[in-house]
């Protein structure tokens, strides 16, 4: 014996605002459940905000070197250097202060973060749709050039990347490219896990009827694409996304940390820790260890955010 | 089982009985050698490595006094002034086994003379090269040159049919892409024999037993490692996993000095730390001023001599390991003064900006500044540091970071407007520095001058040197020139540097001024 479901509206629902809709939500019912996921939606918050508003916040301005005194160097957090100028986290070998660094640092990892996770989505999707669309030959071609590139780790393609735009771009020209090459490097080595989840789910929704009726329609394949595959695969792509962001921010640590960044001169966070590292031994400990922690924090407090996401979104789970 | 505890025994006393017979010494420093082509690479990485596998005909003792090494004995030719004659060390074989004879030495000086050689400013005045017999060679030069000998210290002889045999007769030009058998094998007449070479990873030297010293070194077998990062490099050390580190980041010689088992040598170094820049009049390639070039104007160079803060750069970038200077040109070298060394004590911005104002730049400009970030001791700290001074100025200058083996290039190709460099002076002569970097690029001169300066007159002067043999006159011609070059702030000069190498304490080796330490110097303690 079944019930009946019931078809006819609440009769006793008031009207709600939309923002109180959206709050009653599953995912936001998920969301209010899970202590871990609030905490790191604060941290991701207020990490970004602060790199947002870091112009405002900041009591230096980093990158702008001639503000800078050298003779500020290397003053413990919390202290006055000789100058008379007061660091709360300290200065570094540039008299630079570490805490208006990490603002200005931040900016750039998640300019770099979003730009490359979003370079790598428009190609990633892009060529997933086609993939899984078309079929056939094509799907076989893209698809196998994804394999390949997944089997690499995605920071040796990124550092194959980086060294070919050396080689092309004149050197005079190289310093103020540097930003751009590090955003398509990254995304271009993180395109291949869009591709291969978009193509998935495009080959399933391709199946079903709506589909097979806008073709007979004769719509045009591209509008079938974008308006009705597109919004159906949007769901994987977004957990996708939050995880590739805190890659993609590691990514460009790592690179930067390598040497094959930033100018030194304008720091992401994977500078600074390479700068950092360098005065560990003579017991500078905090020009390495507050980068680092900021980081940390960020890459953990976006991962776990995508961790969140994947669970609210995955119906299984519900 | 039994198998087991027997083969782990075999390699324990294996590892115990290894120190007795042998003495490795794993020599770890930031970069690697740029080529084994002995000619191809005028630079104290290549050098100091090349010592060890080749010889030259004569070397330089650490106090700067020149010693016999393949030549035993040298002089002026009796009835010819222009002719310097070398006696050559017999009884000398390669590694290959061959002799070492006059033959050799010809096709060697001829080699480093040749159009693509990076040696061949040093050879400039030679005239040609000749074998009087199996031990005997004469030099005839241009004019009398009474200084020649002492550019021969890093003059390396090769095999003449070794060379040939292998078709590496041509030098492999600095900053190209050219190859050659040479550039990865070694046949020298050396202590040590090259046994393997994995370019920037690790390159193993083995004694060579047939060596004509009388002594032989203590130091079997080298390992030579270069660790780009200096963290790691020092973590090596610390570790163990490295016995000796040529280039010591000046913030840890503390930490290494107060470590039990280690120990830290220090002391002055030939060697002057510059920037250099593009003074012709062709707009910079960086610059957002296209239609003339700011550098060409003598005062916005002087603004920038007057803006660099050299004591900051020593006390804060460098920990006090440097000495500060005003001219391109090391204590040690004939022709420093304490006057030309002198240097503005502080900063003068408001003076700076007055003389860019006068110049006709009073909002500045940009420009971008190429740095190594390995070569030299805090290269791209030094950098960006003067990033920061020339910014007060109103002189925005873009960083531009790479390693040496990048960095080169740029300046042998004149590529770059505005570049940090070290120069050493293996000659101890002022001329050594107005040849590479003073006179105009052209033939044998100006190898190391991308700047475009270019004095006709000057050009002459230093022309002159390689053949004046009145030493007063000489030094009086070396005084004018250095007057010139600082009227005209043609280079930079930041400071000469301090070296520190660490060791583990049974190692015995001192600082070499050249920073070319010599392995077979090194003497084992305990």
């Amino acid at each position: 014996m079944t019930t009946q479901p019931n078809l006819a509206p609440p009769a006793a629902a008031k009207p709600r605002s939309r923002l109180y809709r959206m709050w009653d939500s599953d995912i936001f019912f998920s969301f209010r459940r899970s202590p871990v996921t609030i905490v790191a939606a604060i941290v991701a918050v207020l990490l970004i905000g602060a790199a947002l508003l870091a112009p405002w916040i900041a009591p230096y301005n980093p990158f702008d070197p001639s503000s800078l005194n050298l003779m500020d160097g290397f003053t413990p957090p919390n202290s006055q250097s000789m100058m008379g100028n007061y660091f709360l986290m300290g200065s570094d070998h540039q008299g630079r202060d570490v805490f208006s660094t990490i603002l200005y640092g931040s900016r750039v990892s998640l300019f770099v973060g979003v730009l490359a996770t979003a370079f790598a989505m428009l190609i990633g999707i892009s060529l997933g749709l086609t993939a899984g669309y078309v079929g056939g030959k094509t799907d076989a071609v893209i698809m196998r050039v994804a394999d390949i590139q997944l089997s690499f780790p995605a920071i040796l393609i990124a550092l194959l990347i980086f060294g070919i735009a050396r080689g092309i771009i004149p050197p005079s020209k190289q310093e103020n490219m540097a930003l751009w090459v590090l955003i398509i490097a990254i995304g271009l080595s993180n395109w291949a896990q869009f591709a291969r989840t978009v193509r998935g789910a495009t080959m399933v929704e391709r199946q079903k009827d709506y589909v097979s009726a806008a073709r007979i329609m004769g719509v045009h394949p591209l509008f079938i694409l974008v308006r009705h595959v597109l919004p159906n695969v949007m769901a994987p792509v977004l957990v996708i996304a939050t995880i590739g962001l805190a890659l993609a921010i590691i990514e460009e640590a790592t690179l930067s940390f390598l040497g094959v960044g930033v100018p030194p001169t304008q720091p992401s966070l994977g500078t600074l820790i390479r700068i950092g590292q360098q005065f560990l031994f003579s017991g500078e400990w905090w020009i390495l260890f507050f980068p680092a922690i900021t980081l940390i924090l960020l890459a953990l407090a976006v991962n776990l955010l995508g961790d969140w996401l994947r669970d609210a979104l995955n119906p299984r789970l519900r | 089982m039994r198998k087991l505890l027997l083969t782990a025994s075999i390699i324990a006393i294996g590892a115990a009985v290894m120190p007795a017979s042998a003495e490795t010494v794993r020599w770890a420093r930031n970069s690697d050698s740029l080529t084994l082509d002995p000619h191809s690479q005028n630079q104290g990485v290549t050098h100091t490595f090349a010592h060890h596998i080749y010889e030259t005909l004569v070397d330089r003792e650490v106090d700067g006094s020149l010693i016999p090494r393949l030549a035993t004995d040298w002089s002026v030719k009796a009835d010819d002034p222009n002719v310097w004659v070398f006696k050559l060390r017999e009884g000398v074989k390669f590694h290959d086994g061959a002799d070492f004879t006059a033959e050799d030495v010809v096709f060697s000086l001829d080699r480093a003379r040749s159009d693509k050689s990076n040696m061949k400013q040093l050879h400039a005045s030679v005239e040609s090269v000749t074998a009087v017999d199996d031990h005997t060679v004469e030099v005839k030069m241009a004019g009398p040159s009474p200084l020649y000998p002492n550019n021969l210290t890093n003059t390396f002889i090769m095999d003449k049919t070794w060379t040939e045999a292998n078709n590496a007769v041509t030098v492999q030009e600095a900053g190209s892409a050219d190859d050659n058998y040479a550039v990865r094998n070694a046949n020298g007449t050396g202590p040590y024999i090259l046994e393997s070479r994995d370019p920037d990873v690790r390159s193993v030297l083995k004694i060579n037993e047939n060596h004509w010293a009388e002594t032989k070194p203590a130091v079997t077998e080298i390992i030579f490692l270069p660790i780009a990062d200096n963290a790691t490099r020092v973590a090596a050390l610390l570790s163990g996993e490295v016995d000796l580190v040529q280039d010591v980041p000046v913030q840890d010689i503390e930490r290494l000095s107060n470590t039990a088992g280690l120990k830290v040598e220090t002391g002055p170094e030939n060697r002057f730390i510059y920037f250099g820049y593009r003074v012709s009049e062709a707009p910079l390639k960086t610059s957002n001023i296209t239609d003339k070039n700011p550098l060409s104007d003598v005062r916005v160079r002087e603004a920038m001599h007057l803006a660099i803060d050299r004591n900051a750069i020593k006390q804060v970038v460098m920990r006090g390991q440097s000495m500060p200077t005003g001219v391109a040109n090391p204590p040690f070298v004939n022709g420093w003064t304490p006057e030309l060394d002198a240097y503005p004590e502080k900063a003068d911005i408001e003076g700076a900006k007055k003389l860019l104002a006068d110049a006709g730049y009073a909002d500045g400009f940009t420009i971008t500044l190429d740095t190594p970030n390995n070569r030299y001791i805090n290269d791209e700290a030094i950098s960006q540091a003067v990033v920061g001074m020339l910014g007060q100025i109103g002189i925005k200058v873009t960083l531009a970071s790479r390693p040496v083996t990048q960095h080169s290039p740029l300046i042998q190709n004149e590529e770059t407007d505005f570049y940090l460099l070290g120069w050493g002076v293996p000659t101890f002569d002022s001329a050594y520095v107005f040849n590479d970097l003073i006179h105009s690029k052209e033939g044998h001169y100006g190898a190391y001058n991308p700047s475009g300066y270019s004095n006709k007159e000057l050009d002459a002067k230093i022309q002159s040197l390689g053949t004046e043999v009145d030493l007063d006159k000489r030094n009086a011609t070396i005084a004018e020139i250095w007057a010139k070059v600082q009227e005209d702030r043609v280079l930079l000069p930041i400071h000469n540097q301090v070296l520190a190498y660490a060791m583990k304490d049974g190692l015995s080796l001192a600082v070499h001024p050249e920073n070319q330490p010599r392995l077979y110097n090194i003497t084992i303690g305990q």
